[in-house]
């Protein structure tokens, strides 16, 4: 192929355009089951090793083999870690979607393509990189049946050339990325060099876009959110695991069965100091757990929204028997089945009130990979402390895809595993019973079998402080507002919001979860573009405290920024606050699946400004309807 | 009932005993719970290493009424199994008792049950059988016998399920039928039940007095006590007590249990052999042909691994380690982040 048949783009192309550095996102479109993630990961590994803030996202199907994916690398020199909706590098690779992939693209973006698919007839705005894929995989990989899979790596080399990759730092990836398999490494660095010879001797770069070394990065670990909880379950000290395999959760419980096994093992007698299940569904999951808590266990599970559902009924038993319980939740989209590979905020509402009567449950919102780990560890102690299960929200695109971290901290101090009946209490309190509310906060002393202390009987039937069967009205009103106690004791002791308060903003960010990453970067849109300054309130968990109706006080209008069509997050909130507090939310919601992008939540909040200016009348009717 | 005014471990029977009873007067279940009470008393089990767990129904709520001082959980419908794996995962010293019924086992927990017996989880599984669903009024449960009737005059079409057969069929290692009238039969089955290593399942047919205990019910006393095929005489011998049993040799068969006591099944039957697989389940089905209810030791194989071993866990209880055991070290910690940089 000449160096001219790929030079399309015309008149745009002038040797005086501004170079783009280390500020462009690059899409890499493949089928899956193609083996394309390992030199996505390499791709990314490498730029983190060259100190670039970077972040990668899996767009992935819910299928095994065949079906589109997409992997979206974004680099930020400012440190932006949100999606980025606009793609600025395209590598096609699957036949199926390029022509679509191709047409998505805005002008003077660049195409690196697999040349049978003559991509460059599609459009002629647009910089195209053919590159003989097939010719160049067989010569460096002879066996046949893994050419499809050493094929990825050579468009890493074409990139690693056309976009300044230092050769000798995406070699250290590959090292790390595919560790010990001696031959693996060996067959995907020829891979690369092909790739890296080919573009430097026929493709003459024409794009803009740059990676140029920063040091950013130094130090950094790179790990999915389901993985830094699983640490963060190991460290708490968790002995009894009992999950059944659901996406997008499943690789938690998997990751914590492979850290365990390496660090949880008695050395004296190479027996396990846990014990993990896969159980028959999260019904029996659920169970199990509730089974080693109730014995004095640390137990936990991981699940997804269709697991949530049904673990509903048994999470009404460990609300109102007083069993604690860590359970995650990786949500995905639902309704029913819904997409199962794609993200979302959605189960808030649905676990704030999970299973039938008067229940309310306290849930974590981690929304970094770091408070994975920490999270999971406070989890555990909630739970005991608490008495009550406590739910940890992840979500897709933080438990399945790979953030760069600051590396993890060791827990100091002693973990809390919440109020036990002692002999010296007993003696001071004369007679126990199980849910007498001896300290005024709604927790009582439990007992655990085998604990030598007086027994008690649970029961998730109606019983009075002494857990005897009762169905006295006295006896239910006493449990069920004690409870009611619990949940405001609830409040003093889960993490408190971040808030950065900006002097003199009338407007207030409220979110979330992963939100946060399209949050920071919406903030400095809004400053830069509209010079709009916004103070922010990241809730960390619920029940709420009494901070955010402090930050709603001290701001105009609230946006409560989530990725559920409904506004779950802000409904709770509606629940909580006062009238005059209600009056000033509105609503900011994303829910096609994708991690939220800052570009939606500025040019929503735009609008929402916008029409404030004009009539303050269509903006309520705005924020009420919402969403996209 | 025991004479004795303590057993081995020197506790009095009052100790072992529970709440007072709520179910209908003359229910089957009533004599179970006295059984129970009996067997642990009798084998000397220290009632606060016990636990006692059920599901939802007529035969759920029993565990109140037995062995008071022990901790107990009334769960969810057809959940107990879980709550029992659970439980003894934490803590697998603790002794379990597991009370459901052909409803809270054969319907809406047909699912937990067949995994239970397949992982083989130390406990005592006793369902109390009576063919109906008692706590709402009578209904058909899956063990409801073709031909059974209600009061109402509604007659059952469906086959029923051989809770028996089906635990054999899954992997269970100790399979029992008795009957709540039949005194000596389930005290010597519950006590050998105690001393197995494994899930120990026991289908005791319980008749229900207030709506299956009228004619044209197969699980009522006339019909059970009319049709009851006995497979063998057990008497179980405590690894604590000699074994002097009167018995002839060569009708007579030992089952070693793990813990050193025997067995012993005079056979009636002719040629039944509990440990051979194939055999109990052609037994149990032939019986069913003749609409009879063969009781006592099914099948039994005492040598499988239990869960917890096969699981390899420490010795000790989950429950009770520190955090020295179960928190990995600074330095294991370091590793793992270096091994992500």
């Amino acid at each position: 192929m000449a160096p001219a048949a790929s030079a399309v783009r015309g008149q745009s192309l002038s040797s005086g355009q501004q170079r783009v550095v280390n500020d462009f996102s690059i899409q890499v479109a493949t089928a899956n089951g193609s083996g394309s993630q390992s030199a996505n990961l390499v791709l990314l590994r490498s730029l983190l090793l060259m100190g670039i803030p970077a972040s990668g996202k899996n767009m992935f199907p819910s299928n095994i083999s065949g079906l589109p994916t997409w992997y979206t690398i974004r680099a930020s020199q400012r440190g932006y870690i949100a999606r980025k909706k606009e793609v600025d590098v395209l590598v096609a690779m699957n036949p199926e979607t390029a022509r679509d992939d191709v047409a998505a693209l805005a002008p003077g973006m660049v195409v690196v393509y697999d040349e049978p698919l003559k991509l460059n007839e599609v459009r002629s705005d647009l910089v195209f990189y053919p590159v003989p894929f097939d010719k160049l995989v067989a010569p460096v990989c002879p066996d046949a049946k893994l050419r499809r899979l050493v094929k990825n790596m050579v468009y890493d080399g074409i990139l690693a050339k056309l976009l300044g990759i230092e050769p000798a730092l995406m070699e250290q990836a590959l090292n790390k990325q595919l560790g010990k398999k001696a031959k693996a490494v060996a067959l995907n660095s020829a891979a690369l060099k092909a790739g890296w010879d080919y573009a430097e001797a026929n493709l003459p770069k024409q794009d803009p876009f740059w990676f140029e070394p920063m040091n950013e990065t130094a130090g950094k670990i790179l790990i999915d959110g389901n993985a830094a909880a699983a640490i963060g379950c190991m460290m708490a000290g968790v002995t009894v695991v009992a999950w059944y395999p659901i996406t997008p959760s499943s690789t938690l419980c998997e990751s914590l069965i492979g850290y365990m096994k390496k660090h949880r093992v008695d050395q004296a007698t190479g027996k396990h100091t846990f014990a993990i299940v896969q159980a028959e569904d999260e019904i029996a999951s659920l169970g199990m757990v509730l089974g080693a808590s109730w014995a004095g266990a640390r137990a936990m599970t991981a699940t997804s929204g269709p697991g949530v559902s049904l673990m509903a009924e048994f999470t009404g038993l460990a609300y109102y028997a007083e069993v604690p319980a860590v359970i995650f939740d990786v949500q995905r989209v639902g309704p029913s089945t819904g997409l199962p590979t794609r993200t979302a905020q959605g189960d808030l509402m649905t676990v704030a009130f999970l299973s039938h009567g008067d229940t309310r449950h306290v849930m974590l919102l981690p929304a970094s990979v770091q408070e994975c780990d920490s999270m999971a560890m406070e989890a555990f102690d909630l739970t005991e402390q608490l008495q009550t299960p406590v739910f940890v929200m992840l979500d897709l695109d933080l438990g399945m895809n790979n953030w760069a971290s600051e590396p993890f901290a060791y827990p100091e101090g002693p973990i809390n595993r919440g109020k036990r009946l002692t002999p010296e209490l007993r003696q001071r309190i004369g007679e126990w019973g199980r849910y007498e509310d001896i300290d005024g906060d709604g927790v009582p002393y439990r007992t655990v079998p085998g604990d030598g202390m007086p027994a008690y009987f649970a029961r998730g039937s109606g019983h009075n402080a002494k857990a005897q069967y009762s169905e006295r009205p006295g006896d239910y009103l006493d449990n069920v507002d004690r409870l009611v106690r619990k949940f405001e004791t609830a409040r003093t002791l889960v993490p408190a919001p971040e808030v950065v308060a900006v002097p003199g903003a009338a407007v207030g960010f409220v979110a979330f979860g992963t939100s946060h990453w399209a949050i920071t970067e919406s903030r400095d849109q809004l400053r830069e573009e509209a010079g709009l300054d916004t103070s922010y309130l990241r809730l960390r968990a619920y029940p709420f405290t009494e901070a955010l109706g402090a930050f709603v006080d001290a701001h105009e209008r609230v946006y409560v920024v989530e990725q559920n069509r409904d506004g779950q997050m802000l409904q709770l909130m509606k629940l909580d606050l006062a009238p005059a507090r209600v009056a000033k939310l509105r609503s900011v919601r994303h829910y096609n699946g994708l991690p939220l992008d800052a570009r939606f939540v500025t040019d929503h909040v735009m609008a929402q400004e916008g029409h404030i200016v004009a009539t303050s009348a269509t903006v309520r009717a705005a924020a009420m309807l919402g969403g996209e | 009932m025991s004479t004795l005014r303590v057993n081995r471990i020197g506790l009095e029977p009052q100790v072992y005993k529970g709440g007072k009873s709520t179910l209908c007067a003359g229910c089957g279940h009533n004599a179970i719970s006295e059984r129970i009470f009996e067997a642990f008393y009798e084998m000397g089990v220290d009632p606060s290493q016990v636990i006692k767990l059920s599901g939802i129904g007529c035969s759920s709520k029993s565990p109140a009424y037995f062995l008071g001082t022990a901790h107990g959980f009334n769960s969810v419908h057809g959940r107990m199994p879980s709550l029992a794996t659970g439980a003894l995962l934490a803590n697998r010293k603790l002794i379990a008792i597991g009370v459901s019924g052909d409803g809270d086992t054969g319907a809406i927990g047909i699912g937990q049950f067949v995994h239970l017996m397949r992982r083989n989880i130390p406990m005592l599984y006793i369902i109390e059988d009576n063919g109906c669903y008692g706590l709402t009024k009578g209904q058909f449960s899956p063990t409801a016998d073709i031909g059974s009737r209600l009061k109402t005059g509604a007659v059952n079409d469906l086959p029923p399920l051989d809770l028996c057969a089906l635990a054999i069929e899954l992997g269970a290692t100790f399979v029992a039928r008795s009957f709540s009238g039949d005194k000596p039969q389930l005290l010597s089955l519950l006590k050998a039940a105690l001393a197995h290593k494994g899930t120990a399942m026991i289908d005791v047919l319980s008749p229900c007095v207030t709506f299956n205990d009228h004619e044209g019910s197969t699980k009522s006393y006339a019909y059970v006590k009319e049709h009851d095929e006995r497979l063998e005489d057990v008497t179980f011998v405590p690894f604590f007590e000699d074994i002097s049993v009167d018995y002839e040799p060569g009708t007579a068969q030992e089952v070693k249990m793990h813990d050193g006591s025997t067995m012993v099944l005079r056979k009636l039957g002719e040629g039944y052999d509990p440990t051979d697989k194939i055999n109990a389940l052609t037994h149990l089905t032939e019986a069913s042909r003749r609409a009879e209810y063969p009781t006592g030791l099914i099948y039994i194989e005492p040598d499988r691994e239990d869960f917890l071993d096969q699981l390899n866990v420490v010795e000790e209880p989950l429950a009770n380690l520190g955090l020295d055991r179960t928190r990995p070290s600074r330095a294991a910690l370091t590793e793992i982040m270096d091994a992500l940089r």
